[in-house]
């Protein structure tokens, strides 16, 4: 079947074309770039929610809560959940659905789980090409859970409208969240496992923090309770709220062309060094200018100076 | 960067029983063998494991059981995959646990095509997907 009745059939509403066009997407062939061009006019409707933390912080069961929280008020869902890929073996244990039993015979929520296979910053390659074929498939709501974050994976806050920023009490004193980079992406601050101790102390300080935050909108923090189903209502709302506030006049439009802008360079970079790399790869170029780098014959920018000039 | 085609591995436990151990070492095994494993955990309804099968567009399907109740709940996770437009001929459908010889035979018939008893050693499921991945068709349309 070609491409195009793929995606036709896609729009039309069947979930089995859906799938097997997020996997041509996936794995970045020539059908899912053509699945993405023949997709994208139709993407934009959806509200993406990036939901970032670190590992063992609770994404999965509070991407769960939320789901369902988002579906009880009448949502349809996409959900984007990556797990790392390893290193060594290239292989994954993808385990996001474990957390998210309750959704997973609900025809209205589509999951789907990525690898990062090889990438930093948090999300898989394809992530955004994924997210627009569920929005584009007509999806209200497109969740991406990240993987496990640490201080620095901030993609997620290039993709997503809206940024959730997941915490738990105990993790750290208050100079970690104030700290650069996880921190500064929040649109919306949750303290989740607050039923544990240091939870009031936490919120505290992220209060503190936040009255210092230069962005001018006050950035909402909110105690859940993942498992007791406790605070998920609220973050609902204000995860809401945040979406209102962007769709004011030149917010979301500010918003996303910074997206775009992202996206465009990361993918035009990509393809640069894809060429590079098959050109001067096959005339042995790379592989000699490696071999002065690391004899320390030429430093590493007059290399790559050589590198890109042929 | 293309990526290279990744084999896709839903594991997957049906109906009551608790014990998956065996179904978590299988997993890990073809994780480490470079495969993307989606294991769902226990307790799974057959239309839980086809619906994972649908969205997760898997490539292989283990189902691992211990409760003897495989001839009744394999029958309608291949009858649930049908109902979601997942031809069960275009998997690589296996299985394992406790499965009496006699069993094998109609489960062959239903398109398991290999079951996997006690002391199957991890490397004979790996070279047994990586043999099929070698044979399927390489475009997902």
């Amino acid at each position: 079947m070609s491409v195009d009745n793929l995606v036709a059939r896609l729009l039309a509403g069947n979930r089995r074309a859906l799938s097997r066009t997020l996997t041509l997407i996936e794995n970045d062939t020539p059908e899912g770039r053509r699945a993405i061009a023949l997709l994208y006019a139709r993407s934009g409707k959806a509200h993406t929610v990036g939901l970032t933390g670190s590992a063992g912080s609770g994404k999965s069961t509070l991407s769960g809560a939320l789901a369902k929280e988002l579906r009880a008020r009448g949502r349809t869902l996409g959900i984007v959940a990556i797990d790392p890929t390893s290193p060594f073996s290239q292989g994954a244990l993808l385990g996001d659905r474990i957390r998210m039993q309750d959704l997973t015979s609900d025809p209205e929520v589509f999951l789907r789980s990525m690898a990062t296979r090889g990438a930093l910053g948090g999300l898989a390659p394809s992530t955004a090409g994924v997210v627009t074929a569920l929005d584009a498939f007509g999806k209200d709501v497109v969740l991406v859970e990240t993987v496990g974050a640490g201080q620095d994976e901030v993609e997620v806050a290039r993709m997503a409208d809206t940024t959730v920023v997941v915490l738990t009490p105990g993790s750290g004193d208050d100079v970690q969240a104030m700290k650069a980079g996880i921190m500064e992406i929040a649109d919306v601050l949750v303290v989740n496992k607050s039923d544990l101790p240091y939870a009031d102390l936490l919120s505290k300080q992220l209060a503190a923090l936040v009255q210092q935050s230069p962005s001018g909108r006050p950035i909402p923090i909110l105690r859940t309770s993942a498992t007791q189903d406790e605070g998920i209502g609220a973050l609902v709302d204000a995860i809401e709220e945040h979406r209102a506030y962007l769709q004011q006049a030149g917010v979301q439009q500010a918003h996303r062309r910074r997206q775009a802008r992202h996206q465009l360079l990361a993918l035009a970079r990509q393809r640069l060094i894809d060429r590079v790399v098959a050109q001067q790869g096959a005339d042995g170029l790379l592989e000699d200018l490696v071999g002065k780098v690391a004899r320390r014959e030429v430093d590493p920018h007059t290399a790559a100076d050589q590198l890109i000039g042929g | 960067m293309t990526q290279e085609r990744k084999i896709r591995v839903l594991i997957a436990k049906p109906g009551l029983d608790g014990h998956d151990r065996g179904a978590k070492v299988v997993a890990r095994a073809l994780r480490d063998a470079g495969m993307e494993v989606i294991y769902t955990g226990i307790r799974q309804t057959p239309e839980m494991i086809a619906e994972a099968a649908l969205q997760e567009d898997v490539d292989v399907i283990g189902l691992s059981i211990l409760s003897g109740a495989h001839m009744e709940l394999f029958p309608r996770v291949i009858n649930a995959l049908k109902e979601r437009d997942v031809d069960p001929a275009e998997v690589l459908l296996f299985a394992g646990g406790i499965i009496p010889d006699a069993d094998i035979s109609p489960l062959k018939q239903l398109g398991f095509r290999a079951i996997f008893g006690p002391g199957t050693s991890t490397e004979d499921i790996i070279s047994f997907v990586r043999e099929w991945a070698k044979s399927r068709p390489l475009t997902a349309a």
